[in-house]
């Protein structure tokens, strides 16, 4: 089922956290809803799902306004951060909950609430714990208990909140495979709240970039990746480096660095901010060819396959650059040596005049 | 890493010797004693005192409060956790601070409010006499009067326990179907019911036991407003020391009750609320699935 938000805005207190945002979920998609804490991520989810009120706005599911239906009427499935699993009931109880609250008339007989739940349990692999209590399982177990009690009550939609925030490393890169793959599988419409920009471009068919209660950028995760749309999205998808600068004629001026910059044609001058990324910097003995500049060595630190260099720029900046480890050892650079950096690529983006 | 604190082997034992003392000289003793004087005159005298009609009405009407008091203060007290813990609304710390009003003030003053307000020179005295009720020197003061003094503990019992749960499995319930009633019954009344099971005992223990306010509205009437406690002062007042502790003996074996109960509500919170260590994982399945 396809989800529409249209011009949302929702305010506790003083505090704007989500800021007329608008956009569309295609049925059987999995976006991901990607920002840093108090984007509004969370917020605009929990408004889809119903268990909050947009102050402006609304809701459509399958292009009908569903603003003001209740959370318990919008069959939404929806996954806690913190798993909020009933306590005090068995895993088993847990999963049929949904079934069981039924009114009469619409409540499966006790046979088919054991097949549904059973099949659910062993779909998340967890029919040998369905006696269990929440407290006696593991984090990604609990998880998938909170996934499989979710998806009991046939939900068309499935919201998911920060859905391995709190697991280790190890056991977040499987779960996410692996809701990647059930995905593929079932195929129903999801949405998931992330902080983190690795699971939500690994996993998601569309992200959408948050920042103070507004949608920076919408798009695919190569989009987003090659093509930030704003500085914000470029500094939240990973490390950075920043110039600020200005331009003029066509042409972006950093310091020593000049670029071409076609946007701008205009003779008036406007200031500017060039961002380039650690792996995108070319690191030379020579300025041969120009396009760069020069900076000093401070630090090298060896990573796996890359090597980190730090360098200070002449201006005082501190530069981050990453080496494939072959070219490290071919190049050699000592520290405090002068090197010619040379940007393979930079986005430029205006900033607001001063 | 430090080490456990552990204080010499002299001092724990003093300060064990100091507490155990205490409890011995304080708690014990008159308890003992109670039972001594209670059985001076032999099982048949002690049996008299208590199945003597003034005495045994005393117990109804204790009983009978007690009876009317603690589902009231169950259902406020419910009420009013819940509001506190849940939602945040304009006057939220004013209920806080009044829901722990009988605690701050001395039970007979709290009497003494109710004889203003429905004595016969009280407020609402004339409108009830023209009514012909009798609230003030009857049972439904001493009830009343109860209620007053009792309302805090189940309140108080269940505050922190909500604030402890939050609001997150109450709206997993809510997504999946359940309907306010259903989630009230499924999800928060088993998830605090340890701890209202204890406000519970702590309340009924004090509905049956209290003095003060109850002796202020009650007019002491034997056989018709006299409580078990307010019977005791009577008996006692009158000389009959062994009828007097014949009948405290019901209140101590009653407060005893209440005693084991709490034990076995705390024994039984700790065991549900301890975590249990997790289940190895045997090893993923959907890894294996993943290979091609």
């Amino acid at each position: 089922m396809s989800i529409e938000v249209r011009n949302v805005t929702k305010t506790f207190g003083s505090f704007t956290a989500v800021n007329d945002v608008s956009l569309q979920v295609p049925d059987g998609e999995l976006v991901a809803l990607l920002g840093p804490s108090g984007s509004g991520k969370t917020s605009l989810l929990r408004i889809i799902a119903g268990l909050e009120r947009p102050d402006r706005g609304q809701v459509l599911f399958e292009g009908q306004d569903a603003t003001r239906r209740e959370a318990k009427e919008r069959r939404v499935g929806f996954v806690f951060q913190h798993y909020a699993l009933f306590r005090h009931m068995t895993v088993f109880e847990n999963v049929a909950f949904g079934l069981r609250v039924r009114r009469r008339e619409t409540r499966p007989p006790e046979a088919a609430i054991r097949e549904k739940v059973t099949g659910l349990l062993r779909m998340v692999q967890l029919d040998w714990l369905s006696d269990r209590r929440p407290s006696q399982l593991s984090g990604g177990q609990r998880q998938r208990v909170a996934l499989a009690r979710a998806l009991a009550v046939e939900p068309r939609v499935l919201l998911l909140d920060e859905p391995f925030g709190s697991l280790d490393a190890k056991v977040r890169q499987e779960l996410r495979r692996w809701l990647r793959r059930l995905h593929d599988e079932i195929r129903l419409t999801s949405v998931f709240v992330t902080h983190d920009q690795e699971e939500a471009l690994e996993v998601a068919d569309r992200v959408v970039v948050m920042n103070q209660g507004r949608v920076e950028q919408i798009g695919s995760p190569e989009e987003i990746f090659d093509r930030p749309a704003t500085p914000f999205v470029i500094q939240f998808m990973g490390n950075v480096n920043v110039f600020h600068g200005r331009v003029q004629d066509g042409k972006a001026h950093f310091g020593p660095l000049a670029l071409d910059y076609p946007d701008h044609p205009h003779p008036e001058e406007r200031p500017a901010a060039g961002f380039t990324r650690p792996y995108d910097l070319d690191v030379e003995r020579s300025a041969e060819g120009g396009g760069g500049f020069w900076a000093t060595l401070r630090h090298a630190t060896p990573a796996g396959a890359v090597v980190r260099l730090q360098l200070e720029g002449a201006d005082g900046a501190l530069l981050h650059v990453e080496m494939p480890r072959d070219r490290h050892e071919a190049l050699l650079p000592q520290l405090g040596e002068r090197l010619y950096l040379r940007p393979r690529q930079v986005r430029v983006f205006l900033e607001p005049s001063r | 890493m430090a080490r456990p604190t552990t204080e010499p082997r002299a001092v724990r034992l003093l300060l064990i010797a100091i507490a155990l003392g205490f409890l011995a000289l304080f708690l014990v003793v008159p308890l003992v004693m109670v039972f001594q004087q209670a059985l001076e005159r032999g099982l048949s005298a002690y049996l008299g005192a208590i199945r003597e009609p003034d005495a045994l009405a005393a117990l109804r009407l204790t009983l009978l409060t007690a009876a009317i008091a603690v589902p009231a203060n169950v259902l406020f007290g419910l009420a009013a956790s819940w509001a506190v813990a849940r939602f945040d609304f304009p006057g939220r710390s004013v209920l806080l601070t009044l829901i722990d009003l009988p605690f701050a003030i001395s039970p007979v003053i709290s009497g003494l409010v109710f004889v203003l307000l429905f004595g016969r020179q009280g407020w609402l005295g004339p409108w009830l006499a023209a009514h012909d009720l009798k609230i003030v020197f009857a049972v439904p003061g001493i009830v009343l009067a109860t209620i007053f003094v009792t309302f805090p503990f189940v309140a108080r019992e269940l505050i922190p326990v909500m604030q402890a749960q939050g609001r997150d499995e109450e709206e997993a319930a809510v997504v999946l179907g359940a309907s306010g009633w259903q989630i009230f019954w499924r999800v928060t009344l088993p998830n605090v019911k340890w701890g209202l099971l204890y406000g519970v005992v702590l309340c009924n223990a004090r509905a049956m036991g209290e003095f003060g306010a109850v002796s202020v509205v009650s007019g002491h009437i034997r056989g018709l407003t006299n409580t078990l406690p307010l019977h005791v002062e009577i008996l006692y007042n009158e000389y009959q020391f062994q009828a007097a502790f014949a009948v405290a003996s019901l209140l101590a074996v009653l407060a005893l009750v209440t005693l084991v109960a709490r034990s076995v509500v705390e024994w039984r919170e700790r065991a549900t609320g301890r975590e249990a260590a997790p289940e190895p994982e045997p090893p993923p399945r959907w890894l294996e699935r993943a290979e091609p």
